[in-house]
């Protein structure tokens, strides 16, 4: 009977998980403050166990659904699991779990009168992001989206005094994007009538040409664009995460675009079709055109910063670019490139924000000129960090060159040379960044001043095991990439003919 | 940048406007919006919950997930102020100086607040209990008792409004709603029934048939909601109130 | 002129676009941000009108019963779904705006000013 029981309600205990560890966090948390992490570890572990069985399930049977409080679709609030729900499910879980181990240490250094806070706001955004992406009712994105962004908002400004400025402007815009999405779901309502998101890809479909679909679908695209910082509202990224906590930046920078990307393409195909989308309205050309400005003004920015991790956030804006120019494509390549890109890139993120977390955490600077001699000191954190650049170059076979080499066939396919001549600009731009980082690492060491501290002084094990982590499932990602995208991504490529 | 904004909002503007020429005319009662889903709640939300105040009904039941999360914005908001004013330093050049005055110590607003708060209080009570058959509900009653905590604060300084409701009880009543809410969700899962599928109830609470325990299901969330929306609000006040130190304040 | 209403909360909702954008001092881009929640608010809530119609609690007859036996017609009351949508949206227009308030707050503690020139110039 708790078999059953367990496995009908999966779905919901992927939510609930968080949310009570979030809620008996902060009741029991603010007054013992030892039992924060080990609550907030046992909650991501749990969403991470329910995650990784509702993608099994929908492996074996098909798309999941959920009816809350036990009102069919379009009445009440539906769950819908499919291919691509579950495999971003499963990446918030995992992320969320890493991180979460592998903030112990390094809250306690950077936040050590606030840990109960950091915790309960954690596990909170953990919630607002997988909400954002089980729910199949438009409106209860907004909600969580706004959980979302109000945690976030709180956890950014936990960092050092400039934090605070750099916050606000994050939260105004944040806010003017999640406002004109809600205005979206206005239009789609008024000329519609229901909130369901397969209810609405049917109503779309009696009424194609319709003024109001048409606003609606322009104000959502619109408001998720700012959202994931795509060009030209990128300004906000850099400083927003740059003077975060290490912990946070770990967790928002690798989690929260990528699920605005995965709206936009909840969006474009489960709300409004394909035929809708690249014939009737043949926006395909301008989104590419912004999605090429993204990759170049991304990758040049990157060039032009000392500061590790504002360097980091300018190759997250190219990298929504390329996301952005998958989707926008119009074929099967180019989907496989923009949603496999999406999964490699968040752990990527993960990946180089943890390795910034590790080198902050024992030698306080951030400064990639004054790195001199990483490579003795910290070495597995420097091979880990090799392997990243391997990735973010395109090296095969890392899982960085599954995702260009779609998106180039994809962009070849479809004629926007312009677009692959960006792929390869940023993928040359990213080789020179990531070697001259590796150059001041490896190279400093004979020309420093204090060469007595050439011994090894690596980061603790419960910052260098999540990393490492972290760094497996990218390279199992690579290896695996030809079965991931059968399983996984082609049942829910609509350009593929099903 | 005057000139960029100005730019984004003139063509928002002409977007907007240009489309809502082209609406459904205003007031119309078969406009697609008014027709479809809510006709729906309209015709059967007192036959399925008892509850003739459809907007409870709708917001307790039929989308009580969406009003279980708005509940958590509340908490996470103020959680959110907490965490951020934290720790706001007293000795900084630019700390403002709050000191009660003299004059704040009047006897006038303080006799006739106690004469106010009792019966703003118990007509909060009455806005949430009464909640399925007149206007009201969680959140109305919710910040009604809000609103008569900070008039508390008001009249008898940040120190009376805080006997009365200290930072620990804030804490507690605010954990205390949202696990009220979530937890009859849970409840319900136990009797092989969905999240927050109310019909459950009717197994657990004594002689209620499904649609009475539907009923009875939409007042508990709801308590649940005021104490979470009375507690996190009054938070609210005290933090931006006092600069974050709970101590002097308006 | 036909839908006025939805022009006027076109007006607002720009009004306070702007007023986030291009304010320089904090506080006036947080009215701002609320002038454009409370547009978005007012499209919903006139979306919902009917003409004629009441508040949508069901009118009780004489006895309690007669509630069960009189069929319900859906134009006479108005729209709930658009009201309910908007109560969170309000109370997200609320928890925005504090943090918001309690961030302006810490930024005057450490920079000493709400403008944002002074603040970028320091």
């Amino acid at each position: 009977m708790i078999e059953t029981l367990l496995t009908l309600q999966l779905p919901i205990l992927i939510i609930l998980a968080p949310l009570f560890a979030g809620f008996l966090t902060f009741g029991i948390g603010s007054f013992n403050k030892k039992l924060c992490a080990p609550i907030t570890i046992v909650g991501t572990g749990l969403s991470l166990i329910c995650a990784i069985q509702v993608l099994s399930q929908v492996q074996q049977k098909g798309p999941v659904h959920y009816f809350l409080g036990g009102w069919i679709p379009p009445i009440g609030i539906e769950y819908v699991v499919d291919h691509l729900n579950g495999m971003v499910l499963v990446l918030i879980a995992v992320v969320a779990f890493l991180t979460a181990i592998y903030s112990v240490k390094v809250v306690e250094k950077e936040l050590s009168k606030r840990i109960h806070f950091f915790y309960t706001l954690f596990l909170f955004l953990v919630t607002g992001l997988m909400g954002i992406t089980i729910t199949g009712d438009a409106f209860n994105v907004y909600v969580l989206i706004e959980i979302a962004a109000l945690s976030s908002y709180a956890l950014l400004a936990l960092g050092q005094k400039k934090s605070f400025f750099a916050t606000f402007n994050y939260l105004i815009i944040g806010t003017i994007g999640a406002c004109l999405y809600l205005l979206g779901v206005g239009f789609l309502l008024i000329q519609t009538g229901t909130l369901n998101m397969p209810d609405l890809a049917y109503q779309i479909t009696l009424q194609p040409y319709s003024a109001a679909i048409f606003i609606a679908f322009i104000l959502m695209v619109c408001g998720m664009f700012v959202k994931m910082a795509f060009f030209p509202a990128h300004g906000w990224l850099a400083n927003a995460y740059a003077s975060a906590p290490t912990a946070v930046g770990c967790l928002i920078a690798p989690l929260m675009t990528k699920v605005s990307v995965y709206v936009v393409i909840r969006v474009l195909f489960s709300i409004f079709s394909v035929s809708y989308v690249f014939d009737i309205l043949n926006i395909s050309n301008a989104v590419i055109v912004l999605a090429v400005a993204a990759i170049v003004v991304g990758s040049i920015y990157a060039l032009m910063q000392q500061h590790f991790r504002k360097l980091c956030c300018y190759l997250i804006v190219a990298e929504i670019g390329y996301m952005m120019g998958g989707i926008f494509m119009g074929n099967a390549n180019g989907f496989f490139g923009g949603t496999y890109h999406l999964i490699a890139d968040a752990l990527m993120t993960a990946a180089l924000f943890m390795v910034a977390g590790a080198i902050y955490y024992k030698q306080g600077t951030l400064d990639i000129r004054k790195w001199a001699g990483l490579f003795k000191k910290m070495p597995i954190t420097m091979t880990c960090f090799i392997f990243v650049a391997c990735s973010m170059i395109g090296i095969p076979p890392t899982a960085g060159f599954f995702s260009k080499w779609y998106l180039i066939s994809g962009a070849l396919q479809a004629g926007h040379y312009l677009f692959m001549i960006a792929l390869l600009f940023s993928s040359l731009i990213n080789a020179v960044l990531f070697f001259r980082i590796i150059e001041y690492a490896y190279f400093g060491s004979f020309s420093s001043p204090n060469s007595h501290s050439q011994e090894r002084s690596e980061a603790p094990l419960s910052m260098l095991l999540p990393l490492v982590l972290v760094i497996i499932c990218m390279m199992v990602l690579g290896l695996y990439s030809q079965d991931i995208l059968k399983y996984f991504i082609a049942p829910i490529n609509p350009f593929l003919g099903n | 940048m005057k000139l960029i904004a100005g730019i984004i909002a003139s063509i928002l503007a002409c977007l907007l406007i240009s489309v809502a020429i082209e609406l459904p005319r205003f007031g119309d009662p078969h406009s697609p919006a008014n027709e479809y889903v809510a006709s729906y709640y309209l015709e059967n939300a007192y036959k399925d919950g008892h509850v003739p105040n459809v907007i409870t009904s709708v917001l307790a039941d039929y989308r009580s997930f969406d009003t279980m999360f708005e509940t958590c914005v509340v908490f996470i908001a103020g959680v959110g102020i907490m965490a951020i004013l934290f720790g706001t330093s007293k000795k900084s050049k630019h700390a403002v100086q709050i000191k009660s005055l003299p004059s704040n110590n009047s006897v006038i607003i303080q006799t006739a607040t106690r004469f106010i708060v009792p019966m703003m209080q118990l007509f909060a009570f009455y806005v949430v209990a009464h909640g399925h058959y007149s206007p009201g509900g969680g959140f109305q009653g919710g910040v009604v008792l809000a609103a008569s905590l900070i008039l508390l604060a008001l009249a008898f300084q940040l120190k009376g409004g805080l006997a009365f409701m200290s930072k620990k009880a804030m804490i507690g009543y605010a954990t205390a709603g949202v696990l009220l809410y979530a937890g009859i969700g849970v409840v319900c899962m136990l009797y092989k029934a969905d999240f927050l599928d109310y019909s459950a109830l009717a197994y657990v609470l004594p002689s209620t048939d499904k649609v009475m325990a539907r009923s009875h299901g939409m007042l508990g969330v709801e308590i649940g909601v005021t104490l979470t929306v009375m507690s996190i609000l009054f938070g609210i006040y005290t933090q931006l109130a006092s600069n974050g130190h709970m101590d002097e304040g308006l | 002129m036909a839908n006025f209403n939805y022009i006027i909360v076109v007006i607002i909702l720009c009004l306070g676009l702007w007023a986030m954008l291009s304010k320089k001092n904090l506080i006036k881009k947080c009215i701002g941000m609320a002038i454009f929640q409370t547009g978005i608010i007012l499209f919903f809530i006139s979306m919902g009108a009917k003409k004629g119609a009441t508040i949508p609690i069901i009118q009780q007859g004489y006895g309690a019963h007669d509630v069960a036996h009189q069929a319900i017609q859906a134009s006479h009351y108005a729209n709930p779904l658009t009201q309910i949508l908007m109560l969170t949206a309000i109370v997200v227009g609320v928890a925005t705006l504090g943090m918001a308030l309690s961030l302006v707050q810490r930024i005057f503690n450490f920079h000493g000013s709400i403008e944002e020139d002074e603040i970028l110039n320091q």
